[in-house]
């Protein structure tokens, strides 16, 4: 997995929380740097690509390891 | 690019019901949109500082029941006295174990997005509403105060 500046656990928390917790925190990041988020959540995997494409912010990359969702966003 | 609007009205008072509102405007804020929910007869109870919503079997079979109860459970037994606090407690249990959020934590998340909360005033005094009994940070207007956002949204729902 590349780099990241951050990180938000998200573990455990459902739909819409993941997305609005991740929001929160880009807001509080500066442009480029990139926040590493990880969901329980199987609906969070479409979630987060629609939440970039909407945003603008890049998912540079999205992936499950031991059940578990990783994203990376990079902010824009 | 312009910022979308997202327009909703809310009219049901009940826990189930409270949430599509909330969820979806604390979501398109986090997308980007500027949006307003405008509540009105019932939705007002979602506004309430002590919020205290309930949700019931009664009418909705829809509605899946603990250990097959709804298989088998005559549709007036969902009338009893009790019955409502029991599946109140229930769904309460289950959307904490699931890790859905609470109504206020939505509200807050919504506020703090900059969700505008509008309450209809003709509501507020049809049920002798206080506006002491609802949270801070809520605009008092009509009908047409609705339109004016709404007729510029890009999204508008009834809820």
């Amino acid at each position: 997995m590349a780099d990241f500046d951050q990180e938000l656990d998200a573990s455990g928390l459902n739909c819409p929380l993941p997305i609005l917790r991740a929001k929160k925190t880009l807001t509080s990041m500066e442009t480029g740097k990139v926040l590493h988020i990880i969901a329980t959540d199987p609906g969070s995997v479409k979630d987060f690509e629609a939440f970039a494409k909407q945003t603008g912010n890049e998912l540079m990359e999205s992936r499950e390891e031991g059940g578990k969702f990783h994203f990376l966003i990079k902010k824009a | 690019m312009e910022q979308k609007k997202l327009a909703i009205i809310a009219t049901k008072g009940s826990l189930d019901w409270a949430y599509p509102p909330l969820i979806l405007g604390s979501t398109a804020a986090a997308l980007g949109y500027d949006v307003e929910i405008f509540f009105t007869f019932y939705g007002l109870q979602i506004l309430r500082k002590k919020l205290d919503l309930k949700v019931t079997p009664l009418g909705n079979p829809g509605m899946p029941m603990p250990m097959g109860m709804d298989k088998w459970f005559p549709v007036l037994g969902t009338a009893l006295p009790g019955m409502e606090a029991m599946m109140t407690a229930m769904m309460k249990k289950k959307m904490a174990d699931k890790g859905v959020a609470s109504l206020e934590e939505l509200r807050e998340l919504s506020l703090e997005a900059e969700v505008r909360f509008i309450a209809c005033q003709m509501t507020v005094d049809l049920f002798d509403l206080n506006r002491n009994d609802f949270i801070e940070g809520v605009e008092y207007a009509g009908a047409a105060r609705f339109f004016e956002f709404a007729g510029e949204s890009d999204i508008c729902l009834y809820i």
